[in-house]
């Protein structure tokens, strides 16, 4: 063992074990430096069995060690077979607690005091991070464990599960599921309620409670540990039980705060920021490092490829192209010019403003998430309605926008550098004008994450995004030949507010006097009669409120609140009068807007007396509605439960027309006056499912759909993400025999969704057994004739609506006439 | 790329709200086949053919093959419900067109006979139309009306959930029954061991279960003398029965929103059938 190793490798997932490998085929000298007692621990734990996906596909793989899709058993052991073929220099059981020194004599301690050498290092430590572990005496004794693999292996044992999330709650039902295991199951909880775990987890566990197979234990603390019993701080004093063994499922530490330690900075305060880093994946404390998840990427693939790159950088190899140089080449091979990637991500940085402060290694990144594309002058990029929520840069040439829908000569230009598109981005509605090339003009075109990312990491972008939106959106609402100079008072003054679900903007009789841009999210206008609230209307993202109060200084004449968390920008009222003084159109425009929301409330006052029941019914539906995520939905399944018969033909139609699954429950989902809202996707502006998709697998397609394209690996994120539940995951099972065949001699399991034991069954004789993916309702895109749910229904029960559609005022009116 | 024209297409099927197979399209199918009822009885007073209106002239193999043509494309619909193809096909109107131009059926196929019924293969056909006319009419009445009786006993429920809901309740009663006595604790046994989804027809289409041995078992629990643990159980088994009823209703309404269909579809079948030989013999004899 040499008293100091070239480069010490910590964490030996895919990127660590890549770069451990690379080094050992240099002949570097190299340790690598593992936790637990195994390699890969993130993929370890994997459930068995799990097919681990390889994408994306169209990056080469670029490691001394094997990786193709395969079951986690053949990946892991392909690893470990190979780790000892190169003759890998490991280090099991060893947690790193600190690195210090500077480059070419670092110094990492290990727990237990040991001590390692090496001239830089590699931290490869996932984003996993470490469990939280219990804070009192006796939390070192071995009757701790901080994972449960098998709930089935433990039997006549006093456990004590410590944590009230979901894995807690989960891993006390496993212990206590089988009476015949006889373990005396109890969970402890620091505070009163389960808030932190799902709704379905709590029920399942007080039915336990109530049927005495668990003992819950609220507001308690562990106070000590002993050999076989354990000291409970309760609410009433100190109390000891009898436990064998300990579950402590408290959350997990993220790496984060280690990282920063080691002196490395990130980019931002933001959760989701990743270290700062060079193109060499140097961080800001030199010859440390930083690659895999931690640095930003979660596949596999980009993992294994930075592990090999990383040391080939350490080993002095300037020349080396990073693995996904062929991916930039070939986008950028469309464009004109016949330039190299280098001098491409060059342009695309310098021209465009908001990319000004990237680094390459950052810029590549953005680029692979992003399509560029050159346009003839007059070419039309988008279309006005067209859904899309990806952002537009343009790194030469300029574009039109067209104001006027009904008139192509109306534009408005904007120039090189600009971006445009943003308003998509953002509030996740359609496009709001037709854009065409003014010149012959190249874009950049983000995808929704890669904007997002961009705007959380890069506080100057996400700055200049912001300004650009509000701007646009003002000109764009009040549209009457305004410029931008006319707005850039309103621009400098505004503010952007972040609204709570439910939190009032705009109270009934305020004396405010702010006028308000619905950016993000969505509001409900209400105005009360008696003591109850009134649902006037909805107002989208892109809508503005508050100028009556503005304009005739009147008092507040209705509440308006957050249908769901939502972002509005204020600009102050006098402002506002200062530019209606100045632009007579916008003045007649704003009045005309508010003639016809004062005709509401006039109608709603006239009618007060009269009000019946069916406008309180209305009002009613409206709420359950928007409790219901009609709020944030774009479009949605709604079954008129006095229509429907429960033949299921929705179900069927919708896995006869996808695979032969069912994208959407009919019978589970809540309901209000007979209204139900069927658990199916609604659509949402910003889809939950979205937030975190290792592949960027979840897409919004031409026609508002959200949909989960051919590049899901199954990971179950987005299942989890999602607030509705409407997300399952399964495997595509295979052919079913024809209608016909059917109908005729009975082959097969008929229409519809076959049977679990018939799929696994008939997948299992026909040997094409597939992977488990995320599947969910893609709205039929693609499928002519529209939804299937919808034309499969016999009765007329089953419609898809955009809330704005279905919660107007007209309806109100309809129902009372 | 969509482009706007599909947008406001899109649009346009939103704007169409929950609106039944019975008021499609403001009753187009009920116009439809009104004004064909009045057509076929005013030609058939108005048409005079020799010796007598029968299905052998030539008026009469006008309505015979007006109505074949029918029967046919009727009893399509059970293959369009299940083929799911692509298209602008919408299973609604295609249900709203099959219950009027059924319906519609009557006056046609009956003026088809003539009026001359007999003990034959013809009027068999003749009937078994009328038969599965008259168990679509009982279809309709019930899509119709019961609907809102199976959402209001469903209370957001899915029928898993019900299932889930008393099998929870039995492992509590399970539990609350050890410390009972010898006798009380056989009557509650005997509530739990019944298969309570066994139900014949009868049972099942009028919801009452004359034989529910959870009723006998809370009738073993007067209220006013019960200890402690029996009190618990009591009360357990009042929950059962509430539950018991809730699923009893949903099977009923189910039962009754489907019972015709076994009635109307082999009778479908048995129509073609008599209609072939009724077909095939009147040309054989002519």
């Amino acid at each position: 063992m040499p008293d100091q190793y070239r480069v010490a490798i910590v964490g030996s997932g895919p990127a660590g074990l890549s770069a451990a490998a690379r080094a050992a085929a240099l002949g570097m000298p190299h340790i690598l430096i593992e936790k637990t007692d195994h390699l890969s621990d993130t993929i370890f734990k994997y459930q068995k069995g799990k097919h681990v996906m390889a994408t994306p596909s169209n990056l080469v793989l670029r490691s001394d060690i094997d990786f193709e899709a395969g079951k986690r058993e053949h990946i892991l052991g392909t690893w470990d077979t190979q780790i000892g073929e190169h003759k890998v220099n490991v280090r099991l059981n060893a947690e790193v607690t600190g690195i210090t020194g500077e480059t070419g004599h670092f110094t990492i301690e290990l727990k237990g005091g040991d001590t390692i050498q090496a001239e830089a290092v590699v931290m490869a430590i996932g984003t996993q991070g470490n469990p939280n572990r219990l804070r009192c005496p006796g939390a070192d004794l071995p009757l701790i464990q901080y994972q449960l693999d098998d709930p089935g292996e433990y039997f006549d044992e006093h456990i004590t599960v410590v944590g009230s999330g979901d894995a807690g709650i989960e891993n006390a039902l496993g212990l206590a599921a089988d009476p015949k295991q006889n373990n005396t199951v109890s969970i402890l909880n620091r505070r009163a309620e389960f808030a932190r775990a799902k709704p379905a987890n709590v029920a399942l566990l007080e039915e336990a409670e109530r049927e005495g197979r668990i003992s819950v234990r609220r507001e308690t603390n562990p106070a000590e540990v002993r050999a076989n019993e354990l000291v409970l701080e309760t609410r009433d004093g100190t109390e000891v039980i009898k436990c064998d063994r300990i579950i402590a499922r408290t959350g997990s530490q993220p790496p984060r705060g280690f990282v920063e330690d080691c002196g490395i900075e990130f980019t931002s305060e933001e959760r989701s920021a990743f270290p700062k880093l060079t193109p060499s994946f140097e961080t800001t404390k030199n010859g440390i490092h930083v690659i895999g998840a931690l640095a930003g990427y979660p596949l596999i693939k980009h993992c294994m490829n930075q592990g090999y790159d990383v040391i080939e950088f350490l080993n002095g190899n300037a020349d080396l192209k990073p693995a996904d140089e062929p991916i930039l080449a070939e986008k950028f091979a469309a464009l004109p010019g016949n330039r190299s990637v280098d001098e491409w991500l060059e342009i695309f940085r310098a021209n465009i403003v908001i990319l000004g402060e990237l680094s390459p290694l950052q810029m590549r990144e953005l680029l692979l998430d992003s399509d560029v594309a050159a346009f003839d002058s007059g070419d039309v990029i988008f279309v006005r309605n067209d859904p899309g929520s990806s952002m537009f840069c343009i790194a030469e040439g300029s574009v039109l926008v067209e104001t006027d829908p009904d008139d192509r000569s109306a534009t408005v230009p904007i120039e090189q550098g600009s971006i445009f598109g943003e308003v998509g981005l953002i509030s996740g509605r359609r496009r709001g004008s037709t854009i065409r090339a003014g010149e012959p003009t190249i874009t950049l075109e983000l995808s929704r994450t890669a904007a997002l990312k961009l705007i959380a990491t890069v506080p100057s972008a996400g700055r200049a995004v912001n300004r650009i939106t509000i701007e646009r959106q003002l000109l764009q609402m009040f549209g009457s030949g305004l410029t931008k100079e006319d707005v850039s008072e309103l621009v400098e003054a505004a503010e952007m507010v972040e609204v709570r679900a439910g939190e009032n903007v705009v109270e009934e009789g305020g004396e405010d006097k702010d006028i308000f841009v619905i950016q993000q999210g969505s509001m409900i206008v209400e105005k009360s009669l008696g003591e109850k609230p009134i649902f006037l209307s909805y107002l989208p993202a892109g809508s503005y409120f508050g100028e009556m109060a503005v304009i005739d200084g009147s008092a507040r004449t209705a509440t308006v609140k957050a249908a769901i968390k939502s972002e509005v920008v204020k600009f102050p009222g006098d402002a506002f009068l200062r530019l209606m003084e100045k632009k007579p159109a916008l003045r007649e425009r704003a009045l005309s807007d508010m003639a016809a929301r004062r005709q509401v409330n006039a109608f709603v006052e006239e009618r007060k007396e009269s009000f019946s029941g069916a406008v309180d019914m209305y009002s009613e539906t409206a709420k359950f509605l928007v409790d219901n995520g009609i709020g944030e939905a774009t479009d949605v399944l709604l079954i008129d439960e006095t229509l429907c018969v429960g033949c299921d033909n929705c179900e069927k139609a919708c896995a006869d027309s996808h695979d032969g699954l069912s994208r959407l429950d009919r019978e589970a989902g809540r309901t209000y006056a007979h209204l139900h809202v069927p658990t199916s996707c609604r659509h949402c502006e910003h889809p939950h499912c979205m937030a975190d998709c290792p592949p960027n697998a979840i897409q919004r397609g031409a026609d508002g759909e959200v949909f989960i394209d051919e590049t899901c690996i199954g990971c179950g994120n987005c299942q989890r993400n999602c607030p509705y539940d409407v997300i399952r995951m399964d495997s595509v099972p295979p052919k079913k025999p024809s209608l016909l065949s059917w109908l005729l001699f009975g082959a097969g399991p008929g229409p519809g969704e076959a049977s679990y034991d018939w799929r696994k069954k008939t997948a299992e004789k026909r040997g094409t057994e597939q992977a488990k993916l995320a599947i969910k309702c893609d709205m039929c895109a693609g499928i002519d004739g529209g939804p299937a749910c919808v034309r499969a229904c016999p009765t007329g029960a089953a419609i898809r609506v955009a809330p704005e559609k279905f919660l107007t005022f007209t309806k109100l009116v309809e129902d009372v006439e | 790329m969509a482009s706007s024209a599909d947008f406001e297409q899109a649009e346009k099927r939103r704007d169409t709200d929950h609106e039944s197979f019975l008021s499609h399209k403001r009753m187009r199918w009920l116009k439809i086949s009104v004004a064909l009822c009045l057509i076929v009885i005013t030609s058939y007073f108005l048409v005079d053919v020799e010796p007598r209106h029968n299905g052998g002239t030539w008026y009469g193999y006008t309505l015979g093959t007006i109505g074949v043509i029918l029967i046919i494309w009727l009893s399509l619909l059970g293959i369009r419900k299940r083929n799911i193809t692509e298209g602008k096909w919408s299973l609604k109107a295609w249900t709203s067109a099959h219950v009027y131009l059924g319906l519609a059926l009557v006056v046609i196929g009956t003026m088809h006979t003539g009026f001359q019924l007999g003990w034959n293969v013809h009027t068999l056909a003749w009937a078994l139309m009328m038969l599965v006319i008259v168990t679509g009419i009982y279809g309709v009445v019930v899509y119709a009306t019961l609907p809102r009786s199976l959402s209001i006993n469903m209370r957001e429920m899915t029928r898993a959930q019900m299932v889930e809901g008393l099998a929870a309740i039995d492992r509590q009663i399970a539990a609350a029954a050890q410390p009972l006595g010898r006798k009380e604790a056989d009557v509650v046994i005997a509530a739990l061991e019944q298969d309570v989804f066994r139900a014949g027809l009868l049972a099942r289409l009028t919801g009452k279960y004359p034989r529910c041995k959870t009723k006998r078992a809370i009738k073993a629990f007067p209220a006013g003398s019960l200890n402690k643990a029996e009190e618990k159980v009591s009360t357990l088994l009042a929950r059962r029965n509430s539950q018991l009823s809730q699923i009893r209703r949903h099977m009923r309404y189910k039962a009754l929103l489907e019972i015709w269909l076994f009635i109307h579809i082999p009778a479908t079948i048995a129509l073609i059938a008599a209609l072939a030989a009724h077909i095939v013999s009147v040309f054989y004899y002519w």
